[in-house]
């Protein structure tokens, strides 16, 4: 027990949990936690907007697997941070963001720049929790962390009152935290593991559909080693790319809305489908007629809310994708399957038919997305914002490595990319960072630029600009006669120019043969590089199944 | 459709009633009844609730709360094997003196306790099944019912089966 401010008990607990960065922004609020700052090694990442400094926090937990920590002050601090909370959370990102709060004395009475952030994030926090107590510091950060970053991963607030952070009581930084309503589960029964092998055992059809609680939960190795073991081929979801490398024989690539046709038209061809760590959201499924009508499915998942919460399984394994997949390895490794029987012909057949072109004359979606490919080195991360440009990257950008795809997927936030890009650089200063943007998105958060600049975060964006807000202008095109309603941008900002007021290096390329040029240059640089594409507004993103259709009904041309 | 009895363990603190509502509604469903009162040294609160809805969704819904920190245990309870209890304090006009009669002879078909005689009004306590005390509303309507207050339900499994121990 030490005696101390509840701003160094703060500070200290975060150190002792081995948090190195700080992302947000100070206010009245804070002024005792950002003094007891000074004194710690914990890099403090000065944001422009705390939305922004949310992004960062979420897009270095993504990147690292640790948890992100965002600082904010009361009332707009506070506020202005909801989007990054309700993004992390919808996509299970362990973030944990501390709100300055007003003086327990004045809590209640509308103070200025008071704000009930408690009752305000209560449906998108998986926990949250206002310290009323100086004691409790210690505990109530270890909680918040320890949350967050177990289980099923996802968004923590915690909130400070100012009187709690400059009042001194006797720490306990040994506290232990144990809630009797908290207990997640880590290792599957073994009958459930029994019964899911000997479904796969039997299977003549295998299909793999991995979401992200496998990138989640590091088991990337363990799932692959399992697809080759079936001879399963793989889909993944939006938020499981990179659970198998897209290069791999078995990988189908991303099956869904805008999923590859070869994963969308075996998923549901399956006779037994292992859904790992995913939730069947309605992007991934389609119409749930027609997503997998023959198959048994066998559904795993951290969260037992999950499992037959869309779709009805025959068998379920609750429990950390990590472990069951090794207690599942265990069971049917003595399986040979053949490599040449009729589903791994099949597999081969339907992968060699929808080989990608190799037209990269023209300056289009895909053949950008695969500019950048070519141009990154195979650990980069790449962030992308939402719309268009991010399907496309979805579609097209080939992933080998889990962690180095990060895209907000469920909750689908715009101006995610380039904070989010920044964060994931101060969590792996070694990598390459990219954020794939389109102009609505980027638009959105592109002051975070200065931060990138300001505090040597150097990304790569590639700006998509289209001049449209893309997604909607296309739904626009196919389902509404192609008249457009509020989504052309007629303003007059030149972003290379813009870019440059932030210290980036900002270019516009008129041909691929530049753009690569330019990517080359980016990649070799140590400096934060906007490359702006000019892109035809009237192009569309196929393959798509137009909403509330099954996996089949494929669109694939104008 | 029926009405589902959910029960809760619960840390008894604030802010966890609220992220209990606020989930229920979220999801669409609408309170029919709520009790809840601390337990023993004050640490849990045990909470029963009642709503209406297709008991398939209503199993999903307790699903999705069985994931909050706060919430030690939930679970909606088989009716089959439930003991359900509501209590009301209903105040009639008994003005007229074959009324007052008529409803004590009513409140005592019901098993029920006369917590206050005026010389125009009756208190009394009813407790029982939902339907028990809906029906005793039902009966006592045309006497004249001034007010009435109603705890909701609150339910208990028969046998060894408990919350803590399934």
């Amino acid at each position: 027990m030490t005696e101390m401010t509840g701003s160094k008990a703060y500070i200290k607990t975060l150190e002792q949990e081995g948090i190195t960065h700080i992302f947000g922004i100070t206010g009245a609020a804070l002024i005792p936690i950002c003094d007891a700052l000074l004194d710690s090694k914990i890099r403090y990442v000065p944001g422009v907007h705390e939305q922004g400094s949310a992004h960062m926090a979420d897009g270095y937990a993504r990147a690292s697997g640790k948890p992100g920590i965002v600082q904010v002050t009361s009332g707009p601090g506070a506020t202005n941070i909801v989007t990054g909370v309700a993004t992390a959370q919808l996509d299970s990102s362990p973030l944990v963001a501390f709100t300055g709060q007003v003086p327990m004395s004045m809590v209640g009475t509308d103070a200025f720049q008071e704000v009930d952030i408690i009752g305000v994030t209560a449906s998108i926090t998986k926990w949250n929790h206002q310290v009323r107590d100086p004691a409790r510091i210690p505990w109530a950060v270890k909680a918040g962390l320890h949350i967050a970053n177990t289980g099923r991963k996802g968004a923590v607030v915690i909130d400070l009152p100012k009187n709690i952070t400059q009042e001194t009581a006797e720490m306990d930084f040994d506290v232990e935290i144990d809630f009797s309503g908290y207990k997640p589960r880590i290792t599957p029964s073994p009958s459930e593991l029994d019964w899911a092998a000997k479904l796969l055992a039997e299977a003549e059809k295998p299909v793999i559909v991995a979401g992200g609680g496998i990138v989640s939960s590091g088991a990337g190795k363990e799932l692959t080693e399992l697809a080759e073991i079936l001879m399963a081929p793989t889909a993944t979801s939006l938020m499981g790319k990179g659970s198998i490398a897209s290069n791999h024989p078995l990988s189908l690539g991303l099956c869904g809305m805008h999923g590859r046709e070869e994963a969308n038209y075996m998923v549901p061809d399956a006779d037994v489908l292992f859904v790992a760590g995913s939730r069947f959201s309605d992007r991934t499924t389609g119409s749930l007629a027609g997503f997998a009508p023959n198959a048994r499915v066998i559904h795993m998942d951290i969260d037992k809310s999950e499992i037959d919460k869309n779709v009805d399984s025959v068998t379920r394994i609750w429990g950390d994708a990590k472990h069951s997949l090794i207690g599942l390895i265990d069971r049917v490794k003595t399986i040979k399957r053949s490599q040449n029987g009729d589903w791994t012909k099949k597999i081969q057949e339907f992968k060699r038919s929808y080989q990608e072109p190799n037209d990269n004359s023209d300056i289009t979606g895909p053949a950008v997305i695969r500019a950048i490919r070519n141009a990154l080195p195979s650990n980069a991360i790449v962030t992308t914002d939402v719309g268009q440009h991010q399907m496309l990257a979805a579609i097209h950008y080939d992933v080998y490595e889990p962690c180095t795809f990060l895209t907000s997927g469920g909750l689908g936030t715009m101006g995610w990319g380039v904070p989010a890009a920044i964060g994931a650089k101060a969590a792996l200063p070694d990598r390459k960072v990219l954020s794939i943007c389109g102009d609505g998105g980027f638009h959105m958060t592109e002051n975070n630029l200065s931060t990138a600049v300001d505090d040597d975060f150097p990304i790569i964006v590639v700006l998509l600009n289209n001049r449209m807000l893309g997604m909607v202008a296309q739904w626009q095109r196919l389902f509404m006669n192609g008249r457009y309603a509020a989504v052309q941008r007629n303003y007059s900002v030149d972003y290379t120019e813009l870019v440059k007021d932030y210290g980036a290096h900002g270019v516009r390329i008129e041909s691929m043969k530049q753009l690569n040029t330019e990517l080359t240059r980016a990649v070799g640089a140590d400096y934060t590089t906007v490359i702006e594409v000019p892109m035809d507004p009237e192009e569309n993103v196929y393959p798509m199944i137009p909403p509330g259709m099954g996996l089949k009904d494929i669109l694939t041309e104008d | 459709m029926s009405l589902s009895v959910i029960s809760f363990l619960v840390e008894n603190k604030p802010g966890v009633l609220f992220n209990i509502s606020n989930n229920i509604r979220r999801k669409n469903f609408n309170i029919h009844s709520i009790t809840a009162i601390a337990g023993e040294g004050e640490d849990t609160t045990r909470i029963t609730i009642t709503s209406r809805g297709d008991p398939k969704e209503i199993d999903k819904l307790v699903e999705q709360m069985n994931k909050m920190v706060d919430i030690i245990i939930v679970k909606r309870l088989d009716p089959l094997r439930t003991i359900q209890r509501d209590m009301a304090l209903v105040k009639l006009h008994t003005a007229d003196p074959m009324a007052q009669e008529e409803a004590l002879e009513i409140i005592n078909k019901y098993k029920g306790l006369i917590l206050d005689i005026k010389p125009d009004t009756v208190i009394a306590q009813i407790t029982g099944s939902v339907n028990e005390v809906n029906d005793f509303t039902k009966e006592v309507t045309h006497i004249g019912i001034i007010e009435a207050a109603r705890t909701g339900i609150t339910a208990i499994e028969k046998g060894w089966v408990t919350l803590k121990e399934p």
